[in-house]
């Protein structure tokens, strides 16, 4: 049972009460993109087995979208944070780092 | 059936209808293995059964194979049988990071049907489905082949006009399903109510000769095919690098050394993208998790497979009494192979409206798979950017039917290049916008 707690509204929720929204942090590439890019945008995501960040909406809540940063194979949270952010945080990132090594999630880590 | 042994020199275990095909077959000669028979049990139970010899070999890797496979499930065996089967490539090795057949081989709910409403789709999973039907005989293995029928319910006017819709699709294609009344849905499936409150059945589409098979069965029975051909089945061999020279690929590294090839097939479900990680590109795959889970043992109450894809939910009895149930998919990628609890909740909530009589059935056990979805929700059989390394995934929830035609047509691809079975399913289709699009279509519980 994952639980994530909403960084707007501070409720520890239940994964029943939140939409899961895929992969965080896109470049949302539009026109002038190329053919390469634009099939990135559109398809290509991260599926690493470890430190992934995601987008989630608290739906039957706030309502706001928000990020978290998780293990995929643990589901250990390591944080939720604003949307409002193009990567994630040091706070964040110094987390993973103490428990996970060596991580990387492409540009970051 | 006995007075038929005294003149049919080998028969199989297995169905009896097809054994002048296998007495015909052209690749009798590298049947070097003891052949399974009512004559080999007879045989061996006058000894004790102390004779019988193991399925399939364990050998150690060699230095080079002409062709290696990554994944020794059902895809990744069969895509073996075939190259050395269909195109004489026998110098291959199958790498397994776990047990063979460990993976969605071993987790799924075992159902077979061909009912899909793209043409590239139906095309394969019905060869598939074919090849099903002799795949006892063809590998001297009982797979338990039962096509008992697949019925998936419509419960909405949506469904209704999907499924009319993907039944007409079928007969062009040659595909052989019917849309059904509700009332042919209660005397087929005597224990469905079709009156339900929130989800009454307003019909069915409905594929006679879609059913199940014993899952395990198929992967040990195409090792042990592979093995016979002198292939090397490699368990615990866990790929940690793919090795490459300029944009080629030439072999793998793993827990048990440095092995070279000439190609390499990629055929691994759920860590497809682990894999093409290492490879060195990307893949439009997200990796989620899949509940299955199975009842105590009941007495015969259904003898077809029922899916309720509205109210997210699939059934059917095996053989030894349980009763199969298959679930939703977690909508978070992850590779727990355990799957979220309240998807248990759900489906046996949907599964209690459309059967009654099981609201007091004891569940025994729950599982997950890893499941890899494409966006399209149809997979990928294709060439890769890098030069000689293939790729089979992204059968999302439904690759075990897939399994027989998945290997016709992805040994075909590696052994020439091309495969008409997997054209349409190349990894750039995505850029091209040419998609195969099945997630609404063939109304699968995704």
């Amino acid at each position: 049972m994952l639980i994530l707690t909403c960084p707007y509204c501070g409720v520890a929720a239940d994964e029943t009460e939140l939409t899961p929204g895929g992969e965080a942090h896109l470049t949302r590439e539009t026109v002038g993109a190329d053919d390469a890019a634009f099939e990135g945008y559109l398809f290509k995501r991260e599926n690493p087995k470890g430190v992934h960040f995601e987008r989630w909406r608290h739906a039957y809540g706030c309502g706001k979208w928000f990020h978290a940063a998780r293990c995929t194979v643990t589901l250990e949270v390591f944080g939720t944070y604003p949307a409002q952010t193009t990567e994630p945080p040091k706070d964040i990132r110094d987390k993973i780092t103490a428990k996970r090594p060596g991580w990387s999630w492409r540009d970051f880590g | 059936m006995s007075q038929m042994w005294g003149i049919v020199p080998l028969p199989v275990v297995g169905h009896s209808s097809n054994r002048l095909t296998l007495l015909a077959r052209p690749d009798w000669d590298f049947i070097a293995m003891k052949r399974y028979s009512v004559f080999a049990i007879a045989r061996e139970a006058a000894r004790y059964h102390t004779g019988w010899e193991r399925a399939w070999a364990a050998r150690a890797p060699k230095k080079k194979y002409d062709v290696i496979i990554v994944g020794a499930g059902g895809h990744g065996l069969a895509t073996a049988y075939y190259l050395g089967r269909n195109h004489g490539i026998r110098n291959v090795a199958v790498l397994e990071k776990g047990w063979l057949g460990g993976g969605n081989t071993g987790r799924n709910t075992t159902i077979i049907r061909s009912n899909y409403l793209q043409d590239p789709s139906a095309a394969i999973y019905e060869k598939s489905r074919s090849l099903y039907e002799t795949l006892s005989q063809d590998l001297n293995y009982n797979v338990m082949f039962s096509p008992r029928g697949v019925m998936m319910l419509a419960q909405t006017h949506h469904e209704v006009r999907g499924y009319q819709r993907t039944a007409h699709a079928n007969a062009l294609q040659g595909v052989a399903t019917e849309y059904i009344s509700p009332q042919r849905v209660k005397e087929l499936c005597p224990i469905i109510d079709i009156d339900g409150p929130r989800y009454p059945v307003l019909g069915a589409l409905w594929q006679p000769r879609g059913g199940t098979a014993r899952h395990d069965a198929v992967a040990w029975g195409y090792a042990r095919a592979c093995s016979d051909m002198g292939m090397d089945i490699i368990q615990q061999c866990e790929v940690t690098a793919v090795r490459q020279s300029g944009s080629k690929v030439t072999g793998v590294s793993t827990t048990k050394g440095e092995i070279d090839c000439d190609k390499l097939g990629i055929v691994v479900a759920g860590h497809s993208g682990v894999l093409a990680d290492m490879a060195g590109f990307r893949l439009p795959i997200e990796s989620v998790a899949l509940q299955a889970l199975v009842s105590e043992p009941i007495k015969p109450c259904m003898d077809v497979v029922v899916m309720a894809n509205t109210v997210h939910g699939y059934m059917s009895q095996s053989d030894k009494g349980e009763m199969v149930i298959g679930g939703g998919a977690d909508g978070y990628n992850n590779y727990t192979q355990r799957g979220s609890f309240h998807h248990i909740e759900e489906t046996v909530r949907a599964l209690i409206e459309t059967f009654p009589m099981i609201s007091r059935l004891k569940m025994l056990r729950q599982w997950g798979g890893i499941v890899d979805m494409t966006g399209d929700r149809s997979p990928i059989l294709s060439k890769t950017p890098l030069e000689g390394c293939f790729i089979n995934c992204g059968w999302g929830t439904g690759g075990f039917k897939a399994i027989p035609g998945s290997g016709w047509g992805m040994a075909e691809l590696m052994a020439k290049g091309a495969s008409p079975l997997t054209d349409a399913f190349t990894l750039d289709r995505f850029r091209e916008g040419r998609f195969i699009d099945e997630s609404v279509a063939a109304g699968v519980a995704h």
